[in-house]
């Protein structure tokens, strides 16, 4: 088993649309450690969510993976039959989702859908099942769990919907965590409840989570490393200091550029990334962020650049890193 | 919960005082009378047939008698069919009709829905076209030439069935098939669209995150979301269907309620008019309470107030 409990390699995913084939994901490569905290961050339609859903199999029709390889807790997911693929999903890796207010099914209790997945992956009977679920409810923070199983979702607030999502993806005490932009439907002291709940899960249960949000103070307050994703590419990987005080892609300085800062003494304006996010329907050749960047060389609209290491964790897509390379090289 | 269901009666009960009193009105405006159609009836046994059954009255006093008459569950004799009370004859008709149509209903639900569900299931592919295609004709096509179809296929061709008549099981299969074929096809496309909306919601995606099996997670979290729209149609539906159709009827030669609805009118038979109009009211009415009803039991989000 590799030292890493996710191992994604240059992973190339398309959706086969009638229009023609949508390159959503172009050689992704992201790892993760057990217990750590990966963000993955960038604009609408840069991949984030696609990358994560792949790793568990829910690929929406007509995407289909096409390339790379994608390792998980020892199984290698690109192989896996769906039926292989069930006994994961909800047991060892778990998602929850962007909107808690449409994630629950309306006409069952929260009780029959945390037990049903208790049910589902472990040897447990109905009477256990229901225990653990108030266990569940419990640690999420739902007061009165008794209650709380007979009651229906649309009896609950948006955040409580949210707690009873992250009680069923913790139902079998998963490796892996997805948290798909879990806090964007919820108003803003939820939001923070929320994350403080995961991060505080996470200490308490040492279950690795992959964090996609665009919300960069998320980010920073919570994960280990950090992905930088532009138009179905890692343009940049690192640590979160790394990300935050050394970026080195110009994507991610253009979205550094973006947050307002509160500590500041003089206002300044926030400087805006211009132009458009890349018709995915057909790439550009050379670096997706080209056309955007301020620094655009001619080689940038030519070919792609490739990876840089800044140091072991730290590492971009960029040719201007290429060049600085080039020229250390040069000069020893 | 007491509150409802009083509320519901008291709707019930002003309905069908409405349903009445227009369709009594509207019945007196229709040119002719029930014994105008006889032939050599002299004016003076016309003048006594009248007065018999209270004709020779205005019709604001006829309407205060009918309507009197009715609370108390007397809704009178039949005019044209001597000696039959409109009760009895509801009473005989109505049962062979309610086999035939509950029949159908049963037919209907249990070919509907499922294949509804292969359609959005197998959206946009050979198996939905076709399915969509029979739908479609199945509404389109009216009864009477499903029935004319049936009988030349099955019973003049073939000779499998009997096409006339209703003594033993096999008189059923024709009727039954003819009177299921609308409302299959209309229970098929209602269940495909609205299985297409449930198939796209969050939490069909959460139940495969949570490693549902594709059948698990179609039986027991999109059916019971998906079935609504399908329980509100097939309320009313159930009334209609119960209390026969016209057409197959006359086909068959059934001798059943939908008969009466259209005879009654050609023949001017007051009374019966009013008798089946306000029995499939009622029923109508009754189906609401039930789909309402149902509706609870299916969606929790639904309150009855």
């Amino acid at each position: 088993m590799s030292e890493y409990l996710v191992n994604i390699q240059n992973e190339r995913l398309s959706f086969f649309t009638p229009a023609g084939e949508v390159k959503a994901l172009n050689d992704v490569s992201l790892h993760l450690k057990e217990g750590e905290v990966l963000g993955i961050v960038g604009e609408s339609g840069s991949g984030k969510s696609v990358t994560a859903y792949s790793l568990m199999g829910l690929t929406a029709y007509p995407g289909r993976l096409i390339g790379g390889t994608l390792d998980f807790n020892g199984h290698r997911i690109n192989d896996m039959t769906e039926k292989q693929m069930r006994k994961i999903r909800g047991n060892e890796v778990s998602i929850i989702f962007q909107d808690p207010m449409t994630s629950l099914n309306p006409v069952y209790t929260i009780g029959n859908q945390i037990c049903e997945v208790i049910l589902l992956h472990t040897n447990k009977n109905r009477a256990q099942a229901k225990e653990r679920a108030k266990e569940l409810l419990t640690l999420v923070g739902i007061n009165e769990p008794e209650k709380r199983l007979k009651q229906y979702p649309h009896e609950l607030s948006g955040g409580m919907r949210q707690r009873v999502m992250i009680a069923i993806a913790l139902a079998c005490e998963p490796k892996l965590l997805i948290a798909d932009e879990p806090t964007t439907a919820l108003d803003v002291t939820i939001q923070a409840q929320i994350l403080e709940l995961m991060m505080d899960l996470k200490e308490k249960l040492g279950m690795a989570i992959i964090m996609i949000t665009h919300d960069l103070g998320v980010v920073a307050s919570m994960c280990d490393r950090i992905a930088v994703m532009y138009a179905g590419k890692v343009v940049e990987y690192g640590s979160t200091d790394d990300i935050f005080y050394n970026p080195k892609h110009e994507y991610t300085r253009g979205l550094l550029r973006s947050i307002p800062k509160l500590n500041e003494k003089e206002h300044k304006k926030l400087v805006p990334i211009e132009g458009t996010p890349v018709d995915m329907l057909n790439p550009p050749k050379g670096c997706p962020f080209a056309p955007r960047c301020g620094s655009c060389m001619k080689i940038c609209l030519r070919e792609m650049p490739a990876y840089t290491d800044i140091s072991d964790v730290h590492y971009s897509a960029c040719w201007l890193l290429q060049k600085e390379e080039f020229e250390k090289g040069g000069n020893a | 919960m007491l509150k409802y269901i009083v509320k519901r009666v008291a709707f019930a009960l002003l309905t069908l005082f409405l349903v009445a009193t227009m369709t009594f009105f509207l019945m007196n405006m229709v040119p002719g009378g029930p014994f105008s159609a006889e032939k050599a009836v002299s004016q003076a046994a016309m003048d006594a047939l009248n007065e018999k059954y209270g004709l020779d009255q205005p019709v604001s006093v006829q309407y205060k008698n009918y309507m009197l008459k009715a609370i108390q569950g007397d809704l009178g004799v039949s005019l044209r069919q001597r000696g039959r009370t409109v009760s009895s004859i509801i009473a005989t008709k109505f049962p062979v009709s309610a086999r035939i149509g509950g029949m159908a209903i049963v037919v209907a639900l249990a070919i509907g829905i499922p294949l509804g569900c292969l359609a959005a299931l197998n959206r946009g592919k050979a198996l939905d076209n076709i399915i969509i295609v029979i739908a479609t004709c199945g509404i389109a096509v009216p009864s009477f030439v499903i029935c004319t179809i049936l009988m030349y296929i099955f019973g003049y061709n073939l000779g499998w069935l009997p096409v006339v008549g209703l003594t033993s099981w096999k008189h059923y299969i024709m009727p039954v098939v003819a009177l299921a074929f609308y409302p299959t096809a209309y229970i098929a496309r209602l269940m495909r669209s609205s299985m297409l909306d449930v198939l796209g919601q969050d939490y069909m995606r959460t139940a495969r995150a949570k490693g549902l099996s594709q059948s698990k997670s179609l039986f027991k979290h999109a059916l019971r979301n998906a079935v609504l729209p399908v329980v509100t149609y097939v309320g009313p539906m159930v009334a209609y269907t119960m209390t026969g159709s016209f057409v197959v009827e006359k086909i068959f030669t059934i001798p059943g309620l939908g008969g009466e609805f259209v005879g009654s009118i050609l023949n001017r038979d007051y009374t019966i008019i009013m008798g089946t109009t306000i029995f499939l009211a009622a029923l109508v009415i009754f189906m609401n309470v039930v789909v309402d009803l149902v509706y609870k039991l299916v969606d929790p989000r639904i309150q009855l107030k």
